[in-house]
């Protein structure tokens, strides 16, 4: 059927794709959703090898679901700063937010 | 001839799979193909059935304003929705300057989708169900919700400020009455032990669930009406209201989609009632006929969307502010606290033996009371505020005039 | 000669990828929010394909219904600040391509090496019902997961008082005050 190795090929690569947009995007919003893109290829990891490895043993599918809450309050939080940032600022490239306090 | 009568869908499920099997193609892809056609089926009946919607919506809405609605385009006006659809077909298909393209013709699809897609889990007969999961209430709820995607990239993408102030409202109050949506469906499934919905009507043998859980029931249907965006909810929409709201910008078949969403939602969340708390398919003599189950769910459909149409003729609009008030000040509480009650009487009536039915009927009525006497206070304060404030007010301006003078 | 669930992988992986470097690499915020509401739902289809069917309806409600929404609404929030016409690549994005690469290139190497890639997936020996009951079960057993469970639940209260309070709009008008 389908060997692990294309599942973790598939997650390395989502984790690739989501480390460049988090270190090469300019707007903050953008840098979350990759931060998305790297909690996905993570939950997909661990969800294979659950799946291949220890199907009897539940704890993979523990781990995936306080992963889901872990993503869900993160990007909650990141948004309510973004749009604190914004209100302020007028701007949210990470590039201007660079001052502590004027 | 009798097999047929007693069991229609399986026998027609058999004849087809022999027939495809005897032209030789291999037990999978067989399946695979019914499979394809039963959804395209269901969808192609679900779509068709708008018509008959539309047209009872507006002969009873007139009824109970006291005029008779369309009467002209058939006996009793039956084809005056195919009128319409043909109008609206014919209609150009505008698309506004600046709009994005692939979102702003994704939009309705998305709309559609949503809703037909529930039908998938939705038992219409103890034999007929489209997919079997056993996770049903949770993909009724995560379905429901890509419905309320679809607004917002309808919103989004139409280049038009009221558009999207319209579509930031809806999905404002859509996404308040999820919770307590969710809430209540949490105790059906907790009193019948599983997600399953074919189990949760399996379950309700004896009784059904709107007697073991009466506010549970209550809840689910008037945060369905506000997830829908029915009357008494339908501020969204109204047009002395924001324009017309998100779709403003669509014409044509564009508009005629999210039209038919609508309707066949209101509809959708009839079944899901009749399903979850009215005992969906069961009657009398059903286990014999299976037939009459899908008889027995049309009926008891057909009654909670009469239901729905008779509140929207009868209700006020309510305002946005009285809607944000309502959801997180009253409903909410009160389906958590449902949710605990529910939970802590099935445990007690279980471990304990008591009597089950009795348990909660009487737990049901302790909250009703204590909603009751609750929302007494608060109406009590809400009036001595308003009083102190004219009496204040009062006070001020005799004071004001006596020193002016 | 593949058989179909290959086949079926390879499509659903292809929109996946394709999806998550579009949103990476494409101009106008809202085409990456829609972007990434695809590479969601390709997620989905993973985790049916993997037979974790209540994770894939979980991911879907958590994630496409709910912080997808949340991200849209942000995204129309603050469209002003930067339009499509401004640059949307930092001025070190070659950096950030290679270092992509190279763990790209550095995981599959490290995972090369791990003998048990090649293994088929065995058969479950329960059913469906079996494994979210045996789940469920797991969750709340004092011996096993409840409290990454309870301390899930405590993180959630904790994000939804945090962002009610840092998002209030209340500090804005006496910071108003101080400017004019």
């Amino acid at each position: 059927m389908i060997p692990l190795s294309w599942y973790i090929i598939v997650g390395a690569a989502l984790f690739s794709i989501g480390i460049y947009g988090a270190l090469a995007r300019r707007n903050a919003l953008a840098i979350l959703m990759a931060i998305e893109l790297i909690l996905n290829a993570v939950n997909l990891n661990l969800v294979a090898f659950w799946r291949y490895l220890t199907p009897n043993i539940v704890a993979g599918k523990v781990f995936v679901l306080v992963v889901f809450a872990v993503a869900a309050s993160e990007v909650a939080v990141g948004l309510a700063l973004i749009i604190s940032i914004y209100r302020r600022r007028h701007t949210i490239a990470v590039e201007e937010i660079d001052m502590m306090k004027w | 001839m009798v097999a047929f009568l007693n069991d229609p869908f399986t026998w027609t499920g058999s004849l087809l799979r022999g027939w495809l099997e005897g032209l030789g193609l291999a037990p999978d892809l067989v399946t695979f193909l019914l499979q394809v056609l039963g959804a395209l089926v269901l969808g192609t009946v679900m779509l068709l059935l708008t018509f008959i919607l539309i047209w009872a919506e507006r002969k009873i809405v007139a009824r109970i304003q006291d005029r008779l609605g369309p009467n002209r385009v058939g006996p009793f006006g039956v084809f005056q929705t195919v009128a319409d659809l043909l109008k609206l077909v014919t209609k150009e298909l505008i698309t506004p300057t600046g709009a994005d393209i692939i979102p702003y013709n994704l939009a309705p699809l998305l709309a559609v989708m949503a809703v037909v897609g529930i039908w998938a889990v939705i038992p219409l007969a103890p034999t007929l169900i489209g997919a079997h999961i056993n996770i049903g209430v949770l993909y009724v709820v995560a379905i429901g919700a890509i419905g309320t995607l679809g607004i917002m990239i309808a919103g989004m993408s139409s280049n038009n400020k009221y558009a999207l102030l319209g579509a930031f409202r809806t999905v404002a109050m859509m996404v308040s009455y999820a919770v307590p949506m969710m809430i209540a469906l949490l105790i059906p499934v907790l009193l019948s032990g599983s997600m399953d919905m074919a189990t949760i009507v399996e379950a309700q043998s004896p009784i059904a669930f709107i007697i073991l859980a009466p506010i549970a029931a209550l809840i689910f249907f008037v945060s369905s009406l506000a997830e829908v965006g029915r009357a008494p909810f339908d501020l969204l929409e109204a047009e002395s209201e924001i324009v017309a709201g998100f779709h403003i910008e669509y014409s044509g078949l564009k508009f005629g989609m999210f039209f038919v969403a609508e309707f066949l939602h209101a509809f959708t969340i009839s079944a899901l009632t009749a399903t979850l708390f009215l005992a969906g398919w069961k009657g009398p003599w059903v286990e014999l006929y299976p037939l009459l189950g899908l008889f027995y769910f049309i009926i008891k459909t057909s009654i909670v969307y009469f239901v729905v149409i008779w509140i929207r003729g009868s209700f006020p609009r309510i305002r946005i502010d009285q809607m944000n008030n309502l959801n997180w000040k009253l409903v909410t509480p009160l389906a958590l606290a449902g949710l605990i009650v529910t939970a802590i009487g099935e445990k007690v009536a279980v471990e304990y033996g008591f009597n089950r039915p009795g348990i909660h009927v009487g737990a049901n009525a302790f909250l009703f009371m204590l909603t009751l006497v609750m929302i007494r206070f608060n109406a009590r304060a809400a009036r001595s505020r308003v009083k102190g404030n004219s009496v204040n007010k009062a006070v001020a301006a005799s004071s004001g005039s006596s020193q002016g003078s | 000669m593949l058989t179909l669930t290959q086949i079926v992988f390879l499509i659903v992986a292809a929109i996946t990828l394709l999806a998550a470097i579009m949103v990476v690499t494409s101009r106008s915020m809202v085409h990456t929010a829609l972007w990434l509401i695809m590479t969601l739902a390709g997620i989905a289809v993973f985790f049916v394909l993997l037979n974790a069917g209540f994770l894939a309806v979980v991911q879907v409600a958590v994630y496409i219904d709910a912080i997808a929404i949340m991200i849209i609404i942000v995204v129309m929030l603050t469209q002003r600040s930067m339009g499509s016409q401004d640059r949307q690549r930092s001025k070190t994005w070659w950096a950030a391509v290679i270092a992509a690469l190279l763990l790209f290139g550095g995981l599959v190497l490290m995972f090369a090496q791990a003998p048990l890639l090649g293994a088929e997936a065995p058969t479950l020996t329960v059913g469906p019902e079996a494994l979210i009951e045996e789940l469920g079960l797991a969750l709340v057993d004092v011996d096993r997961y409840i409290v990454p469970f309870e301390v899930a639940s405590v993180l959630l209260l904790a994000a939804m008082v945090g962002s009610i309070i840092v998002a209030w709009p209340g500090r804005m008008s006496q910071e108003q005050e101080d400017e004019s």
